[in-house]
């Protein structure tokens, strides 16, 4: 990050404009990220179906990103739209958590880290349509509807395969093990998410992780899978600091928008 | 989850019936591939209700389906092409006849 980027500069916003500003880009991001690498799978999917299904949820995502970023730009106040949010930040200033930024891997690999986030954003948004800030009250309860239904797409696909084939079930369990570690990080409550928690903007991040760690047993007891034990982690993508994953994302997503800057259709 | 005697390579058809407000019929849109019931509801959710088309939705096996034999059209419907009567405009309503 240099001494120019917006999130620095960002830094002369009131304290309370700074902190929100933030907190909406940690979501926004979040659902920008995964839409992204969910579009990944357009016209590679198993199954025409699936290529559609994939796709619905990509753009749903996206959909949310637009309004959250949208709203992240006049929280700052420097009159920067969405587009200049999405596409023209580095990748220091992207702060969503890293599990949304890991490869597609398998189809297997790509319906467990669905269903982990898919559940996290049901718990936040479930509980945010009752935030003190009205406008992330009304975009939560649009997504919500919108996050039940992911959740009953990947939630379905991960029965279905964790209490499938023996090769099935090997394979999304291995993608369990190795994503796993990475949720910690939605749950690492820092000081933004307390100052936000106090303020009625967000919920408590514990009480959004007992209510997460309920669904996702249920889940994986019905897909016959085992729930990785937690392990320390040492990544900060809520605070810019990334995988190298997200560079190849920026890369293609922002490619358009820094060639033709300013181009629309 | 799946019957190990059918073919595995494919999932099996469902025919998908969408009723388009409250009231009305669910009426044949289309079809689609699905591993389950419940996969063909996620399916058809996505590919024939995405521009609001629908408020509900019916899967139903294909292979449930039992249809006509097309050879047969002859004998089945042909014998009714010369019964016009059957038609209520076959007959002239009385003047006297306001509202029928």
């Amino acid at each position: 990050m240099n001494a120019t980027s917006p999130v620095v500069r960002g830094q002369e916003l009131n304290a309370d404009a700074q902190a929100l500003f933030r907190y909406v880009l940690r979501l926004g991001d979040l659902s920008l990220v995964l839409g992204q690498r969910l579009g990944e799978w357009v016209g590679h999917s198993p199954a025409l179906e699936e290529d559609l299904g994939l796709a619905n949820v990509a753009l749903d995502l996206i959909g949310q990103a637009r309004l959250l970023l949208t709203y992240a730009g006049e929280v700052e106040g420097r009159g920067r739209g969405e587009d200049e949010i999405a596409f023209l930040r580095e990748h220091g200033e992207y702060l969503n958590a890293i599990l949304a930024e890991q490869p597609n891997g398998d189809f297997g690999q790509t319906i467990v880290r669905q269903v982990l986030i898919d559940a996290f954003q049901l718990e936040v948004y479930e509980r945010m349509t009752t935030s003190s800030d009205e406008r992330l009250a009304a975009i939560a309860a649009k997504s919500v509807k919108e996050v039940l239904y992911h959740l009953r797409y990947s939630g379905g696909w991960l029965v279905r395969l964790g209490d499938g084939t023996e090769e099935s079930h090997a394979r999304v369990q291995s993608a369990l093990d190795n994503l796993w570690p990475y949720t910690v990080e939605l749950f690492a409550e820092d000081e933004l998410d307390r100052t936000m928690a106090d303020r009625g903007v967000a919920p408590r991040l514990s009480d959004v992780q007992a209510a997460w760690l309920r669904r996702i047993d249920e889940i994986l007891a019905e897909a016959t899978l085992r729930r990785p034990k937690d392990r320390p982690h040492s990544w900060h993508g809520k605070r810019g600091q990334h995988s190298e994953h997200l560079g190849y994302i920026l890369a293609e997503m922002q490619h358009l928008q820094r060639t033709y800057p300013g181009a629309r259709w | 989850m799946s019957n190990p005697t059918e073919d595995r390579r494919q999932w099996p058809l469902y025919e998908v019936f969408i009723r388009a407000r409250g009231g009305l019929d669910h009426k044949h849109v289309g079809s689609l591939h699905a591993a389950d019931a419940r996969m063909a509801i996620d399916h058809a959710r996505d590919l024939y209700t995405r521009r609001q088309e629908g408020v509900s939705i019916w899967v139903v096996p294909s292979k449930d389906i039992t249809a006509s034999d097309p050879a047969e059209n002859d004998s089945l419907f042909e014998p009714a092409r010369d019964k016009i009567y059957r038609h209520p405009t076959f007959y002239e309503i009385p003047d006297e006849v306001k509202t029928l």
